[in-house]
């Protein structure tokens, strides 16, 4: 959409992490002194298919450049198969939202386990790049009328 | 059609059936509705024509809840959205004696005014007996004929087949209508540049009046509660002055129709603004489709529906934003 190249662009980008995996992957990436950028906002959530798909387009809706959902591995579920219901949801409603106009970048998901606090960090230094070069997001919110 | 009230009446009398779910004259000769009949004077008003669009499926649930069983009367379409139903457990099956009515396809009222007709006071040619390949419509400056096919739903020009998919028995014959592709205008909008995407919704969802037509009449949307009747929405609170559902109405109602949506098209139907609802739930469909192998809500009631499964190696989300750079 309107790419906005003004340098005062700063993205709100809302990251969904599960507690058991990504939420702990972030909680390394900190205690291992690596960084990422402070435009993530993250949202610990009991299991990655927690997130109904009303949370992300409330995310957009309140004016998010983009969303990340991460989770543990498939297979690696605390609950067993949370995320492979959620791989399925996330699927369907990323090409639903790529199709009313809110481009693919803008939308993730990334598994990553406890361990990983190298690939969390680097997993949002690459999001929050590639939704600098997006720029500002369609307004979601006047997608029925403008305001 | 006189077929079909004769062997209503023959089942009401032999107390096979204790009422007859099927569709009467509305107050104006191009809409009947749905009506319950329980006795033989009021079958008399009974009609079946091409205007009987409405799929009675969702009035079962109700049905299954009263003494006796419903005769329902099902044209090809609607048998998919009552499987569908009966595979929630939302309907009961004993409740229910079904005649698979033929259809030729079904009219609608605005495509027929829009071959430049007005003051249209009735059409005729719409009969199951006809041959269905042109209407006269019976206008206030005279009489005209057009092809049947160019005053049909857009639904039937894309019909997924004349087969019922449940029936005791069938009365009247089918024709095939199909014409389209049925995903052509869902590849369509793929096509274009995100900005003239939402441009295109944004322009479609702005004629929306919330009436909730759409809800009410999905055969999908059967929850006893609805979410948008919610005092407590799941994320927003309607005390709070939130105005996220009224935004966000038709993605979420297409989401939870996802995976359970027969592509009845109803929605489209009776949108009284002329929305093409349709698209949202065809985008799911062609999506599940896809990447999870070819699905048909109500076509087959042991399937697995494809948001309650799952296999090891489904393709990751981010297949969208390949398949969209191909």
């Amino acid at each position: 959409m309107s790419i906005n190249n003004n340098s005062e662009f700063k993205p709100k980008i809302v990251a969904f992490c599960c507690n058991w995996c990504s939420y702990a992957g972030a909680d390394l990436a900190g205690s291992s002194r690596l960084t990422y950028p402070a435009d993530v906002k993250i949202i610990r959530v009991p299991c990655s298919c927690r997130v109904n798909p009303m949370f992300i387009l409330r995310a957009f809706e309140k004016g998010a450049d983009g969303v990340i959902l991460c989770g543990c591995h498939p297979g690696d579920c605390h609950y067993t198969s949370g995320n492979f219901y959620a791989r399925r949801r996330m699927t369907l409603l990323f090409s639903m939202l790529d199709y009313i106009g809110v481009e693919n970048g803008r939308t993730r998901v990334e598994w990553v386990s406890a361990a990983e606090g190298v690939k969390f960090s680097a997993t949002m230094n690459s999001f929050v790049e590639k939704i600098y070069s997006l720029g500002k997001n369609v307004r979601l919110e006047d997608l029925r009328c403008k305001n | 059609m006189q077929e079909l009230i004769t062997r209503a009446k023959e089942l009401l009398a032999d107390g096979t059936v204790a009422r007859v779910l099927g569709w009467k004259a509305g107050d104006l000769e191009y809409n009947p509705q749905p009506a319950f009949f329980t006795n033989e004077k009021e079958l008399e008003e009974f009609v079946y024509n091409g205007f009987c669009g409405a799929n009675l499926s969702k009035y079962m649930i109700e049905a299954s809840k009263l003494e006796g069983k419903t005769l329902i009367c099902l044209k090809p379409c609607d048998s998919y959205s009552f499987q569908q139903l009966m595979k929630e457990h939302r309907i009961d099956r004993e409740k229910a004696y079904i005649i698979g009515v033929g259809c030729k396809g079904k009219l609608d009222i605005d495509r027929i005014k829009a071959n430049g007709l007005k003051g249209v006071t009735g059409v005729t040619g719409a009969e199951l007996t006809d041959d269905c390949e042109e209407l006269c419509v019976t206008t206030l400056y005279g009489d005209k004929k057009i092809p049947y096919a160019d005053g049909m739903l857009e639904r039937c020009s894309v019909c997924k087949g004349k087969e019922h998919m449940i029936c005791d028995e069938q009365i009247g014959e089918s024709k095939d209508t199909k014409t389209g592709e049925r995903f052509a205008k869902v590849a369509a909008v793929e096509e274009m540049s995100s900005a003239e995407k939402f441009a295109f919704f944004q322009k479609e969802l702005s004629k929306c009046i919330r009436c909730n037509a759409c809800r009410n009449v999905c055969p999908a949307c059967s929850c006893r509660k609805c979410v948008f009747d919610s005092t407590k929405f799941d994320s927003a609170q309607k005390a709070n002055v939130d105005s996220f559902e009224e935004k966000m109405f038709h993605i979420i109602r297409a989401f939870h129709v996802a995976g359970r949506c027969t592509d009845c098209g109803e929605c489209s139907r009776v949108c009284p603004q002329g929305i093409p609802l349709h698209l949202f739930n065809r985008k799911f469909i062609k999506d599940i489709n896809e990447l999870y192998g070819e699905y048909q809500a109500g076509a087959d009631i042991e399937a697995k529906a494809p948001l309650t499964s799952y296999v090891f190696e489904d393709v990751e989300p981010s297949v969208v934003a390949e398949r969209s750079k191909s």
